[in-house]
């Protein structure tokens, strides 16, 4: 990638990290809620999901091009920081090295979680449902696993919320930059809330 | 502090000493007499009075860059107990001992404590950082500054390129061109000033060029660091927003060129 095009190969990263990617997990959050309500309300969202039209198309575009794109640069960019937190220890410089130690995680996790379900279909046929999910978290390994990728998923959202806003411009000064760090980390607990719930509901 | 019977106090430091630019760092620790009112420099003075390490071996003399002492001009900064700030004004008294001093290597090393800062005037020649009142005809006067703003401008033109901003940063280093937080607001500074302003697309075309504004990954070290308490962060946030539009008007604008 051409360093000089770096500037709108990171701003292509910003806004796809919250369009579409930041949108679909939380849309992915709250159908995995309806697991709270039982198994049938779980399927029949799942369900609803799998009968969009162009579901396909929808998938590349929507998830799986940006998610790509997202993860790849990300890496990138997270292996040219060298992190000083031994000499600054404020919350900013956490959240630096946070928010790339969470994107790392992410890759892996987000390939494991993608092997386990989406492309069961593809290679086992298998069908996406309660029980699928339900089988995965039957061990206790894979709950941890999965809880921590969740609330990984939700710190790297809502403080890359955080990051679009000041590298877009958008927030300013100390002021709403502090502001804002308090709303994004209200979002990622109530998020996180949402996610766990979720997953534990398929423990049954 | 180090006090013994019969002895008078003194001050232990230990130095990351490197004799070439690519010779193998190692540290030496030297212990001088304490005096009241102490800076970095006054101890650096006593070691070089006598080089010879704590434990009796000879040594050849520290080199640093020092200049003006009073914080204004940049030259000596270092790693001063695991912060990067000026050795002239980081005051014994204050410091937790035994001293440690490190160079700044985000830079290259010149020797022991000295580093070369080159690069940081690279960006200011890619970002313009200056005022463009040189033709072939006399300009006349400029505009005026309001009052406020030019109060404020001053807070931006106490930079001194030290350096330390780079040096607290994690993402300039070397896997990245990033030219660092102070270029950037110098930027800032003279797109603001008006007759600055008349080059103001050139310089948001250069900061958004390699090693430009994108790089910032907001860690926000470099305004914990700034010893002349520079707004870095604000100056890159309100750069992003110039940007931003400037990337706009680049695409979809007409021909206007700077407005």
């Amino acid at each position: 990638m051409a360093k000089e095009q770096e500037f709108y190969w990171r701003r292509l990263h910003s806004l796809l990290g919250l369009i579409p990617i930041g949108l679909f997990l939380t849309v992915h959050l709250f159908i995995n809620f309806s697991a709270t309500k039982g198994a049938e309300t779980f399927n029949k969202f799942s369900e609803g999901m799998e009968s969009l039209p162009f579901l396909g198309i929808i998938e590349w575009v929507v998830i799986y091009i940006p998610l790509l794109f997202h993860a790849i640069y990300g890496v990138y960019i997270a292996f040219t920081a060298k992190p000083n937190l031994n000499r600054f220890g404020t919350t900013r410089n956490w959240f630096f090295v946070l928010q790339r130690f969470t994107g790392i995680f992410l890759v892996i996790f987000i390939a494991w979680h993608i092997w386990q379900t989406r492309l069961q279909k593809t290679i086992a046929d298998a069908t996406i449902d309660y029980n699928l999910m339900s089988d995965v978290v039957t061990s206790t390994g894979m709950l941890i696993f999965y809880i921590v990728g969740i609330i990984a998923a939700t710190f790297h959202l809502s403080n890359g919320l955080w990051s679009f806003l000041v590298s877009w411009g958008i927030t300013q000064s100390p002021k709403s930059q502090k502001v804002v760090t308090w709303i994004t980390m209200i979002i990622f607990v109530l998020l996180s809330v949402v996610g766990v719930m979720a997953i534990l509901a398929f423990r049954g | 502090m180090h006090t013994n019977h019969g002895r008078s106090k003194t001050i232990v430091v230990k130095i990351k000493r490197q004799d070439g630019p690519d010779a193998t760092p190692r540290w030496e620790e030297f212990e001088v007499p304490y005096r009241p009112n102490m800076n970095v420099i006054s101890v650096l003075m006593k070691v070089r009075e006598n080089p010879v390490t704590r434990d009796g071996k000879k040594t050849t003399p520290v080199a640093w860059n020092m200049n003006c002492l009073e914080e204004v001009c940049g030259a000596c900064s270092m790693v001063i107990n695991g912060r990067p700030r000026q050795s002239c004004s980081a005051l014994v008294d204050q410091l937790t001992q035994p001293l440690s001093l490190e160079p700044m290597s985000t830079f290259p090393i010149v020797r022991d404590l000295q580093v070369d800062r080159s690069r940081m005037f690279d960006s200011l020649k890619k970002v313009k950082a200056w005022v463009p009142i040189d033709g072939s005809y006399d300009l006349g006067e400029g505009p005026r500054l309001p009052e406020r703003k030019r109060e404020w401008a001053y807070e931006l033109s106490k930079c001194m390129t030290c350096g330390v901003c780079l040096e607290s940063c994690p993402n300039v280093n070397d896997h990245s061109s990033f030219m660092g937080p102070a270029p950037l607001s110098q930027a800032r500074l003279f797109n603001t000033h008006p007759t600055g302003a008349m080059i103001k697309d050139e310089r948001l075309n250069a900061i958004m060029g390699d090693g430009g504004l994108a790089n910032c990954g907001n860690s926000q070290n470099c305004v914990q660091a700034c010893p002349k308490g520079i707004p870095l962060t604000t100056s890159i946030a309100s750069l992003n927003r110039a940007a931003t539009v400037q990337m706009f008007k680049n695409f979809f604008g007409s021909d206007h060129m700077v407005d």
